[in-house]
């Protein structure tokens, strides 16, 4: 036992010894609970905190001139690595990373190129394709809807992935697809996602795939009071509602997040891309005990072989932005 | 008894009630902070320190009042004809769509000293033209200017996302924003100015604007109280009826007032995007027209307490963002928190204090005068 504690004792010593590690989060204007995409990397960054006993220091923004602020005040704090939540980071990031060319900075959702910067990415067409064709495999009526959040070309990005994979599977279905508003309240308004959801259902669609973070529990809310499916975003939300909940198209960003400061604390941080799709396990549909029962063999199958050929280059999903338009 | 109805002294009505008022709400947020598990002196430290405690705090702080005083002075001049106006948001919005295409029009061909007044004409046309429609239904139509400017406000972001998206957005980027302007369309920040005549003090998006927020004030200031137009508003604002009657065209003054108020609230625009943001994006408000309301109610509609409680509002942004960074037990919720309890005490519940500070002040007026007589 003493041993292994002196080993551990050790091991922190040169870690602390290979480099100040402070790690610093600022969230953006979701917030760190979200139910999403900022609460998916509370939940990483808290894991690796649970692990390791290493605190770090984090802020959630609350307008645009703060997200500069954040970062540049946990540089110079000596916060390092400093990891930026959200695409809207990105100027800012790109700024302060100019200014403290000594300290390692991550992005998530958001290339930003300077020599001392991560930029993680999440590749969700990838994703978004292999739940559009369970959502089609699943639809009775050949009818399949889509839910985004916000109107910005990142879910309009789901939303072409999940129409190639839905036209893929069957070229006849009719997709039928919603954004909930233009605001950023258009991420957290479950009543009107719920009004959007009935009025797709009567229009005769019975799968709903919702890329609208917490709109999204309105919608899965309704399909089940419908005895309709939906599928879910970001984290595994299956758990929500067994039964009615077909899968979820799952953002690895605590993986992300986890990884970063491990490379860091470990100084194999490397500057640059890191581009997470299906081949990285950054994105994936959820299959678990509480949708098992839905998913029949055959479904699993397809969706297996559509995988493949995406990771071996068979199958080539357009991304919305590449050129900001759904042709294909 | 009737000496202690007597009308507060004037220094005591727009110094002491508001710093009551101030210390009451503060009282309310310190126990809070104490319930939470965390100092309420320290974290009163902190947030003055954040605040005004260095340079660079105090220029984030004066950045913040910059577009206070602007939306502020907005609702303030609508106030004084009685017309509620819930749009500073959208107006501001959209006046920074009218910088913005101005700058992107025209930064590659005109010098700075050009594209400034021209910028300032286009927030204000652009913030006038957006509360023109609802000023019209309320003048000649009879719609409550309170429903449509609040309407307004989500017509305005609405059309900022879809322009956004599909016209400003550099092609390939994520996020939609417009390109940022060339260097001779930014405003200078103030550590610029002072670098200029050789002054060092730290960076923070203190630029011009804030001058032109206080030459804005002044000029309000005139407007409202000494000129005729200033005086027909105040006029329609006191007494609709008796205002037609000494011959004031109501309809005509309603329409001038809400153009003015939406020219004001646009000119937010000028500090966030000319002089900060320097590019067209999303959501660059960020509340700031609401906070106005609180602003003007706060500083009685007059500039002069528009100018304090701006820089008060802008030292709580400030130095409550310097809070959640200090005490991780407190969000910025808390900090959301403490602001609305700023604004519960010191507008809604403005006159709590007062029939008791009134008679305090008979009691001392009573006293003073039985010492004369004795």
């Amino acid at each position: 036992m003493k041993i292994i504690k002196l080993a551990v004792v050790a091991l922190s010593a040169t870690v602390l010894c290979a480099g100040d590690f402070k790690p610093a989060v600022v969230f953006d204007m979701g917030g760190k609970f979200d139910k999403s995409f900022n609460e998916g990397v509370y939940s990483g960054i808290e894991k690796f905190k649970k692990e390791t006993g290493i605190g770090y220091k984090s802020f959630e923004v609350t307008n645009a001139t703060q997200r500069e602020q954040a970062i540049r005040k946990m540089a110079k704090r000596g916060g390092n690595p400093v990891l930026g939540i959200g695409f809207a980071q990105g100027p800012a990031i790109d700024k302060v990373a100019g200014e403290f060319p000594k300290t390692s900075f991550a992005i998530i959702d958001m290339v930003v190129s300077k020599p001392n910067v991560q930029s993680i990415i999440f590749k969700e067409h990838e994703g978004s394709f292999l739940v559009g064709m369970l959502a089609v495999m699943a639809s009775k009526t050949a009818k399949v809807g889509f839910i985004g959040g916000m109107d910005i070309p990142l879910i309009r990005r789901f939303a072409c992935g999940y129409e190639q994979g839905a036209k893929y599977t069957n070229s006849k279905i009719e997709i039928i697809q919603n954004m909930t508003g233009s605001t950023p309240s258009a991420w957290s308004d479950p009543s009107r996602g719920g009004e959007l959801a009935k009025g797709q259902f009567d229009r005769g669609v019975d799968v709903i795939f919702a890329a609208a973070g917490g709109t999204g529990i309105g919608v899965y809310q309704a399909a089940k009071d419908a005895g309709k499916l939906a599928i879910g975003v970001d984290s595994n939300q299956n758990y929500l509602h067994p039964g009615t909940m077909l899968t979820s198209m799952v953002k690895r960003v605590d993986v992300a997040a986890y990884d970063l400061l491990k490379s860091v604390q470990t100084g194999t941080f490397e500057a640059g891309i890191r581009s997470l799709g299906l081949a990285e396990d950054g994105v994936a549909w959820a299959l678990d005990e509480h949708n098992k029962a839905l998913i029949t063999d055959a479904m699993k199958k397809a969706v297996d072989q559509a995988k493949a050929d995406i990771i071996s280059g068979k199958i080539k999903v357009h991304d919305y932005m590449s050129d900001n338009t759904c042709k294909y | 008894m009737s000496q202690a109805k007597k009308p507060l002294p004037l220094w005591a009505d727009i110094i002491l009630i508001p710093i009551i008022n101030i210390l009451m709400a503060l009282t309310v947020a310190g126990i809070i902070i104490y319930l939470i598990g965390e100092n309420p002196f320290e974290a009163m430290k902190i947030m003055i320190y954040g605040a005004f405690g260095y340079d660079e705090a105090i220029g984030y702080t004066l950045y913040y009042a910059t577009n206070f005083i602007f939306t502020g002075l907005a609702v303030a001049i609508a106030f004084h004809a009685a017309l509620f106006n819930i749009g500073g948001e959208g107006q501001a919005y959209i006046g920074g769509l009218g910088v913005a295409i101005l700058l992107l029009a025209l930064d590659q061909y005109l010098p700075f000293w050009v594209l400034l007044p021209l910028a300032i004409l286009a927030s204000m046309i652009f913030g006038a033209l957006w509360a023109a429609i609802p000023a019209y239904l309320q003048a000649y139509r009879g719609s409550h200017i309170v429903i449509t400017t609040i309407m307004f406000n989500f017509i305005a972001a609405n059309l900022m996302v879809y322009l956004l998206v599909n016209v400003f957005i550099v092609p390939g980027s994520m996020i939609p924003e417009s390109r940022t302007f060339a260097d001779n369309a930014w405003l200078p920040f103030m550590h610029e100015m002072f670098g200029w005549v050789g002054i060092n003090i730290s960076s923070s998006p203190l630029n011009l604007s804030f001058a032109i927020a206080i030459i804005v004030s002044i000029l309000i200031w005139i407007f409202i109280w000494h000129t005729r137009w200033g005086y027909a508003i105040r006029a329609v604002g006191f007494s609709e009826s008796a205002a037609h009657y000494a011959g004031i065209s109501n309809k005509k003054i309603i329409m001038m007032t809400m153009l003015i108020s939406g020219a004001l609230a646009g000119m937010t625009g000028i500090n966030e995007i000319m002089g900060v943001q320097h590019k067209l994006l999303l959501d660059f408000v960020a509340g700031y027209g609401f906070t106005g309301i609180a602003v003007a109610l706060m500083g009685r509609n007059h500039p002069v307490g528009i100018i304090l409680a701006s820089i008060l509002f802008g030292a709580l942004y400030q130095g409550g963002a310097e809070l959640t960074f200090d005490m991780p037990n407190i969000s910025r919720e808390m900090v959301t928190a403490i602001q609305g309890l700023i604004i519960l005490f010191s507008g809604a519940l403005a006159y709590m204090s007062r029939p008791w500070l009134e008679k305090l002040f008979g009691l001392f007026g009573s006293i003073n005068k039985k010492i004369e007589v004795g």
